[in-house]
């Protein structure tokens, strides 16, 4: 009895140093996933702090001013006045579409060509 | 195990033939195995007192290492500590009120070079100086090959440049990160902004200090890491701004002006919208601080905060503010107007003879000076005073600005004498800055509630307290109004906006002090629009403007700033969401038919 209780807690104490050993081993994995990933996002961030600059940058009023100056002839976008505020009655109905026929000879409901008469 | 027993038979029997005691061979015997027992006993303890020994040797041992390797490494943060959340140094990003970027940093390089690490200085220099042609050859290679062992070649470079110092190829060349800020819209808003310089700088970092405007204001609150990279956002509106200073700069040199300042204030909370002064600077580069000449020629000058001016005839609006709130009159009330007006050695005269009387109202929509003087004579120095306290024309502005603090309106000390109170109620003998008089106005028009100027964006109107009541206000309203309908400001009527507003010409003081320029003034025009339910201020300054297209030069506001402002109008207001209400300008849907 005595030898079997010794040889469990030998066994014990085996398992329990291996699974110590490989929770060390996983705990210092993931915090090197955790610091890569830090870098990683601090990259991203200056990334992406970079890239609002390059916006921020590209859509300057001065910048855009000109580009719609050099493309008036396609835009034809003009400052903001306030000439262009309108009324939603004012706005034109879009021309109705009409539903192209579904067959080459439609039958004439209006004008009774069903024969019901 | 084979045991001795105690008494052997043959002992005992030999014993007892030689009449010995045999009990003694007994006592013996025990006493040998007692012996053997205890040596036994022994020799177990002492093994196990050396497997004891050799567990504490292994386990001193263990940490007696362990501290050595401890005592020798080189500390390091505990490395689960810091991989939490990471700490932003970068200063904050500033923005507009809708998030656009106004200010944020880009990440460059700085240059310097080791001397003692370099393998050919003087072949390392010349190529320096082809990539930066501004570098002197000379005084690099003097540098290179003295006793230093550091030196700064380039604060800031491009990343095309750092790959070209990068090909010379010497190792004593190196590059250091270096947080930049960057203003991305250039000249815009560059006065609010103001600016950033190196502070302390080392190799790996350098400190990003502002030096004027809201950089230096915010300075502190900028670099605290505590803000977690929140921008600081401003009140002002990109497009806005870019519409008013776009607008202003034509206005400007169509009226030939040397400089002009534009003010747009949210009337209820003071919040300012677009605040642009001119001639202005690229922030991204800084000028250099003027030392001589004279400093408000500078283009680091903002005409709208740090200009004192006289601001002439709009001042007016406060001398009836303050009669009809002290019951004293009613925009119905006659004004004696017979001029010119004479005071003691002074004498005050209209731009045109208005006849003997004017109600208060006209007085205004005229701009009579000689009535507006009369009312200030009826209130008294002493609460005029404290009326244009209550307004805030006497001190500087609250203005987040660094600048503000330092800008005190000028006027005269002391008890206010008649003379006095008299130019003051028509805007002469007292200045104060484009950002006081639309503050001013703002508190007037929108109801009489004090308005304290802001450059961050307000979630809650502030209620400041009342400095005149609604229905005085309402009174005020319709009389700017009056002025842009059949005013001096008739260039003001934007259609559909009902701009209501004030004009004020007045002659530039000479720089000594003493009297003032022949035809040099200072053209402001003060407005809010709408008048029937004020949403902006606006003010519009323009210094030493000259209007050049009738048969001599004409210089009144009425002619140089109206224009541009009523410009300035009509290109934001629809930019501030603000609908043209134009009367009878939508047909009646709807036709009445009888049969």
């Amino acid at each position: 009895m005595r030898a079997f209780l010794s040889i469990l807690a030998s066994v014990l104490v085996v398992a329990l140093g291996f699974w110590a050993y490989r929770e060390n081993y996983a705990t210092q994995a993931a915090i090197d996933d955790v610091e890569r990933l830090g870098h990683e996002l601090a990259e991203t961030r200056a990334a992406l702090s970079v890239l609002r600059a390059e916006w921020a940058y590209l859509n300057r009023p001065d910048r855009l001013r000109d580009l719609v100056d050099l493309n008036f002839d396609r835009l034809e976008l003009m400052p903001l006045l306030p000439e262009q505020f309108a009324a939603v009655d004012e706005v034109a109905f879009p021309p109705a579409v009409r539903l192209p026929l579904l067959s080459d000879d439609p039958v004439d409901v209006v004008n009774g060509g069903g024969g019901l008469e | 195990m084979i045991r001795t027993p105690l008494r052997p038979l043959a002992r005992i029997l030999d014993a007892r033939a030689k009449g010995e005691n045999p009990d003694a061979i007994e006592r013996e015997n025990i006493r040998l195995r007692h012996e053997d027992m205890r040596e036994r006993a022994r020799n177990r303890a002492e093994g196990r007192l050396f497997v004891l020994a050799l567990f504490f040797v292994a386990a001193f041992g263990t940490v007696g290492i362990r501290m050595g390797v401890l005592a020798s490494t080189s500390p390091s943060e505990p490395r689960e500590a810091t991989s939490g959340t990471a700490i932003l140094a970068n200063r904050a990003d500033i923005t507009d009120r809708e998030g656009r970027i106004l200010a944020t940093n880009l990440l460059t390089y700085s240059l310097y070079a080791q001397p003692p690490q370099m393998i050919d200085p003087a072949a390392a220099a010349r190529a320096l100086v082809d990539i930066f042609p501004e570098l002197d050859e000379e005084r690099l290679i003097r540098q290179f090959t003295g006793e230093r062992t550091f030196v700064w070649v380039k604060r800031r470079i491009s990343p095309e440049q750092m790959q070209a110092v990068h090909d010379i190829g010497d190792p004593g060349l190196l590059f250091g990160p270096r947080e930049m800020r960057l203003y991305p819209n250039g000249a815009l808003a560059a006065h609010v902004l103001g600016g950033a310089t190196f502070g302390r700088e080392g190799v790996h970092s350098a400190e990003v200090l502002g030096v004027a405007g809201v950089e230096k204001t915010f300075d502190t609150w900028l670099r605290d890491p505590a803000n977690e990279g929140r921008p600081l956002t401003l009140s002002l509106d990109l497009s806005v701004q870019a519409a008013v200073e776009t607008v202003l700069e034509g206005g400007m040199m169509m009226m030939n002006a040397v400089g002009a300042a534009a003010v747009l204030m949210d009337a209820r909370t003071g919040e300012v919208i677009a605040l642009a002064s001119l001639p202005d600077f690229d922030p991204n580069d800084r000028p250099a601080t003027p030392t001589s000449g004279d400093p408000s020629r500078s283009p680091l000058f903002n005409h709208a905060v740090q200009g004192l001016y006289e601001l002439g005839s709009t001042y007016k609006i406060f001398a009836a503010a303050q009669a009809m709130e002290l019951g004293l009159m009613t925009p119905e009330t006659m004004v004696d107007t017979a001029g010119p007006l004479k005071w003691g050695s002074f004498s005050i005269s209209d731009f045109r003879n208005y006849g003997p009387r004017l109600s208060l109202a006209d007085v205004i929509v005229k701009s009579s000076n000689i009535g507006a003087a009369r009312v200030a004579l009826e209130i008294g120095g002493t609460r005029q005073r404290e009326f244009l306290g209550s307004l805030g024309l006497l001190e500087p502005t609250a203005i987040e600005m660094a600048e503000a603090p330092g800008i005190r309106p000028q006027f005269p000390s002391g008890a206010w004498s008649e003379i006095s109170s008299m130019t003051i109620s028509y805007g002469h003998g007292i200045s104060a800055s484009p950002l006081h008089l639309a503050a001013a106005y703002a508190s007037v028009v929108n109801g009489g509630r004090r308005v304290i100027p802001t450059l961050l964006r307000t979630e809650t109107p502030l209620r400041g307290p009342r400095v005149v009541s609604d229905g005085t206000s309402e009174a005020l309203r319709r009389m700017l109004r009056g002025v842009v309908t059949h005013g001096t400001a008739t260039f003001a009527d934007v259609p559909g906006y009902r701009v209501g507003g004030k004009t004020g010409t007045a002659d530039k003081p000479l720089l000594d002090g003493r009297g003032y320029e022949e035809d040099k003034v200072i053209a402001t025009f003060a407005g809010v629009f709408p008048a029937d339910n004020p949403a902006y201020v606006l003010v519009v300054t323009l210094d030493e403007p000259e209007e050049t297209s009738g048969t001599e030069p004409r210089r009144t506001a009425g002619w140089t700033a109206v224009p541009v402002a009523a410009e300035i109008i009509r290109r934001v207001a629809p930019l501030l969401g603000l609908r043209p209400e134009i009367a009878n300008a939508r047909p009646n849907g709807l036709t009445l038919a009888r049969n």
